[in-house]
C-alpha cells in the first residue's frame, strides 16, 4: 500500500549510486517484494499475475510474427501459411499467439468475475476498476484487429459486419464507416491500418496496465472478505515470497493448460472458415466472432424490435456498447456497503445467475437465432392452392406423401398448387438471448442498486485476521 | 526577492494576462486541430481508390434466370437476368405489406431511349442489415421470395431485391448506374 515505509536498503556501491539517481530498484522492491498484501488471498487472486504473463507472451510472439507477416490482400493469407509451413518454428509461435488470445480472454473474464464477486470495484478502488475496463476495451479492439490479419473468410466478413455497425449511427454513420475502411469496402488499405493499430494497441494496454497496478498499490489489494486492512502486522504478509510463489504456481498450472491447447488443439477455439482465403463475393454461411466476443454478439442480435424512432439495428448497437459501458458505471450502481458477496446471501445468488446469463449469451451468440431450443409441436407442410374452379385455399399436412398427392391431384385437375413449410412455434435462441440480455442489464441497473439498500448482510468478520482465526480467537496483543 | 515579488504583483495587468492566456490556448487548440486534420483525413479513401470506382458491365452474357456478380472497389454488385415469371412476381405484389415499399419500376433505370428493360435488375450485393453478401440462384438458395437470401441473419429479398422478411431494414440498394448502350451498364460507386 502506498504510504508504507520503504524497507529497501541498497547494499552495494552501485545500487546506492543508482538509488540516489533513479530509485527504480526501490520501486520494484516496494511494489513486488516487501509489499504488504492481505494474508487471505485465494487462487482467484492469481489471475492478475497470469494476465501480465499473457500480455508478455502476446507481445513477444506478435513481434516475431510481424517479422514474417505481409500486410496486403495479395500477401497476407500466403504469408500466414508460410509462417505455418516454412518459417522455422513459425507454427509454434503462431499457435501460441492464436491460442494466447483465447487464454488472455479466459483469464480476464475470471479476473473480472472475481472483481464482481468480491466487490473489488467499490471505494476506494473505483479508478482501479475503470482502468481495468479500459484495458478490457483495448483488448477487445486488439483481438478484433488481429483477427482480420490472416485475411481468411471470417477475417474479412467479420470485420465487415463490425464496421457496418458504425453505419447504424444516424447522419455520420456512413462517413465514419468509409473513414474506418479507407475506401468503399474492407480492402487492402483497411488491412494495412488494422495491422498498424494491432501492433500499437498492446503497448497502450501495457501502459494502462502500469496505471492499473499503480491504482492497485495505492489502496492495496482487496481480499475475499472485502474488509480493508486494519493492522498491517496481523492482516498482511509481504508479497515476496508468499504471493510470488502462489502466483507462480498458478501461472505454471495455467501455462500447462495453455500448452495443451497449443500442442493438441490449436484450432479448436477458432473457425475452419478462416483457413479459406477472403473472398468478398462469398459470405460464409454462419458469421460468428471468436468465442470471447460471443456474449456481446448475442446482445447485438437479441434486439430485433424498434423502440420509438430508434430502429432495431441502431438499438442493437446501442445495447451492445451499453453492455460494456455499464461496467464503467458499476462502482456507482452498486449501493451496498458490503464488498464481498460472501456476506451478501441474496446478491450472491443473483451474481451466480449473472455468470450463467453470460454463459448462456455465449451459447446464443454461437447459434443461429432462429434455431429452436424447445420445439412446441412439429413443423407442418402447407399446400397453397387454387383449384380448377378458381377458389384459393390452403391445407396443412403432417407427412410428405399425402401432401404431395394432394398437390399432384390439384395440378392434374387444372389448378395451381405450391408446397411450403409451416414452422412450428418454438422457444428459440433469439428468445433466450432476449431474456438473458434483459437479465444482464437488470443485474447492473436494477438488482445491484436496489439490493444494496434492502439486503441484510450477514456474518462479516471484524478483520482479515479474524476471518482466518475466528472472531473469538484470543488477541495475541491488545488492540491499539 | 520579496520586494520584486510585491512590485510585480502590483503591476500585473489582469486583463492583459487573461488575453495572453486565452490567445495562447486558442492558438494551441487551433494548431492542434490543424495538425490533427491531416492525420485523421489520411484514413479516408485515397485518390486511386476513389478513381477505381466505376465499371462497364456487358449484360448480354448473363444467362436467363441467373446473375453475375461484379466487384467495384471491393464492393459486390448483382446483375440479374430475370425470367418473365420473376418479373411478374416482382410487379404483382402488394406493396403495403413490405417493410420498405417500392415498386419494381422505381428500382430500374431507363435505357438510352427512355424505355425500361425489366429483365435486367442491377442491385448492390450488400445486405442492408450488416453488409453480408446474400446468396442467389447460382448458390442454390433464393429465399422465400425467389430473389436472394442472406445466410448471416436470415433476410429474404424478392425478385426485385426488396426486403420481405428478416432483420434487414431496407431493400438492396440500387447503385448509381446508367445504360451506356442496350447491352452495357456503367455502375459507379
Amino acid at each position: 500500500m502506498s504510504g508504507h515505509e520503504s524497507t529497501y536498503e541498497p547494499k552495494l556501491g552501485i545500487t546506492k549510486w543508482l538509488d540516489d539517481r533513479l530509485p527504480i530498484v526501490r520501486l520494484a522492491h516496494d511494489s513486488f517484494v516487501d509489499f504488504p498484501t492481505p494474508k487471505n488471498l485465494n487462487y482467484w487472486y492469481t489471475f492478475g499475475g497470469i494476465l501480465a504473463v499473457c500480455l508478455v507472451i502476446q507481445i513477444v510472439t506478435g513481434v516475431v510474427l510481424a517479422m514474417h507477416y505481409t500486410a496486403s490482400v495479395e500477401g497476407a493469407f500466403g504469408s500466414v501459411e508460410r509462417i505455418m509451413r516454412d518459417v522455422p518454428f513459425g507454427w509454434l509461435i503462431r499457435n501460441i499467439h492464436m491460442v494466447g488470445a483465447s487464454m488472455f480472454f479466459l483469464a480476464v473474464y475470471v479476473h473480472m468475475f472475481r472483481g464482481l464477486y468480491y466487490g473489488s470495484y467499490k471505494a476506494p478502488r473505483e479508478v482501479l476498476w475503470l482502468l481495468g475496463c479500459i484495458i478490457f476495451l483495448l483488448m477487445m479492439a486488439t483481438a478484433f484487429l488481429g483477427y482480420m490479419l490472416p485475411w481468411g473468410q471470417m477475417s474479412l466478413h467479420g470485420a465487415n459486419v463490425i464496421i457496418n455497425l458504425f453505419g447504424a449511427i444516424p447522419l455520420v454513420g456512413e462517413s465514419i464507416q468509409s473513414w474506418l475502411m479507407g475506401g468503399p469496402s474492407v480492402g487492402n488499405q483497411t488491412l494495412q491500418r488494422f495491422f498498424s493499430l494491432h501492433y500499437l494497441l498492446p503497448f497502450m494496454i501495457a501502459g494502462v496496465v502500469i496505471l492499473h497496478i499503480w491504482a492497485l498499490h495505492v489502496p492495496g489489494n482487496n481480499n475475499p472478505t472485502g474488509i480493508e486492512v486494519q493492522e498491517v502486522e496481523k492482516d498482511t504478509i509481504p508479497f515476496h515470497p508468499y504471493y510470488t510463489v502462489k502466483d507462480g504456481f498458478a501461472i505454471v498450472v495455467f501455462l500447462i493448460i495453455f500448452a495443451v491447447f497449443v500442442f493438441y488443439a490449436p484450432n479448436v477455439l477458432g473457425h475452419a472458415d478462416n483457413y479459406v482465403e477472403a473472398n468478398p463475393l462469398v459470405t460464409p454461411t454462419h458469421i460468428v466472432p471468436e468465442w470471447y466476443l460471443l456474449p456481446f454478439y448475442a446482445i447485438l442480435r437479441a434486439i430485433t424490435f424498434n423502440i420509438g424512432p430508434i430502429d432495431a439495428k441502431l438499438l442493437g448497437v446501442i445495447f451492445m456498447f451499453g453492455s460494456i459501458a455499464v461496467l464503467f458505471a458499476l462502482p456507482w450502481l452498486d449501493t451496498s456497503k458490503v464488498k464481498s458477496m460472501r456476506y451478501r446471501p441474496v446478491a450472491k445468488q443473483f451474481f451466480f445467475g449473472f455468470v450463467i446469463a453470460c454463459l448462456l449469451l455465449s451459447w446464443c451468440g454461437a447459434e443461429n437465432p432462429d434455431n429452436p431450443i424447445i420445439k412446441m409441436g412439429d413443423d407442418k407442410l402447407v399446400i397453397t392452392y387454387t383449384d380448377a374452379a378458381g377458389l384459393d385455399g390452403s391445407r396443412t399436412f403432417e407427412d410428405y406423401a399425402p401432401a404431395a398427392q394432394f398437390r399432384d391431384e390439384t395440378l392434374a385437375s387444372g389448378g395451381a398448387a405450391s408446397l411450403g413449410i409451416q414452422v412450428a412455434p418454438a422457444f428459440r435462441f433469439l428468445h433466450l438471448s432476449q431474456l438473458m440480455t434483459l437479465y444482464y442489464f437488470a443485474y447492473f441497473l436494477l438488482i445491484l442498486p436496489m439490493l444494496g439498500l434492502r439486503e441484510r448482510p450477514k456474518g462479516e468478520p471484524d478483520s482479515i485476521h479474524h476471518s482466518i482465526l475466528g472472531n473469538e480467537a484470543p488477541a495475541a496483543a491488545p488492540a491499539e | 526577492m520579496s520586494d520584486a515579488i510585491e512590485t510585480t504583483a502590483e503591476q500585473v495587468d489582469e486583463e492583459r494576462r487573461d488575453f495572453i492566456h486565452i490567445a495562447a490556448v486558442a492558438a494551441t487548440v487551433g494548431g492542434a486541430g490543424m495538425v490533427a486534420y491531416p492525420f485523421i483525413d489520411q484514413m479516408n479513401a485515397a485518390g486511386d481508390t476513389k478513381a477505381a470506382s466505376s465499371l462497364d458491365v456487358d449484360i448480354s452474357k448473363v444467362p436467363l434466370g441467373g446473375e453475375i456478380r461484379v466487384l467495384i472497389g471491393g464492393k459486390p454488385f448483382f446483375l440479374r437476368h430475370r425470367t418473365p415469371e420473376e418479373i411478374a412476381a416482382a410487379v404483382n405484389t402488394d406493396l403495403s405489406r413490405m417493410p420498405d415499399p417500392q415498386t419494381d419500376e422505381e428500382r430500374l433505370m431507363p435505357l438510352p431511349d427512355g424505355t425500361y428493360n425489366p429483365a435486367i435488375l442491377v442491385t448492390s450485393g450488400a445486405c442492408t442489415h450488416l453488409g453480408c453478401v446474400p446468396v442467389g440462384p447460382a448458390q442454390g438458395s433464393v429465399g422465400d421470395y425467389g430473389g436472394w437470401y442472406c445466410p448471416c441473419h436470415g433476410s429474404h429479398y424478392d425478385t426485385s431485391g426488396r426486403i420481405r422478411k428478416g432483420p434487414a431494414p431496407a431493400n438492396l440498394e440500387i447503385p448509381t448506374y446508367e445504360w451506356v448502350s442496350n447491352s452495357v451498364v456503367k455502375i459507379s460507386l
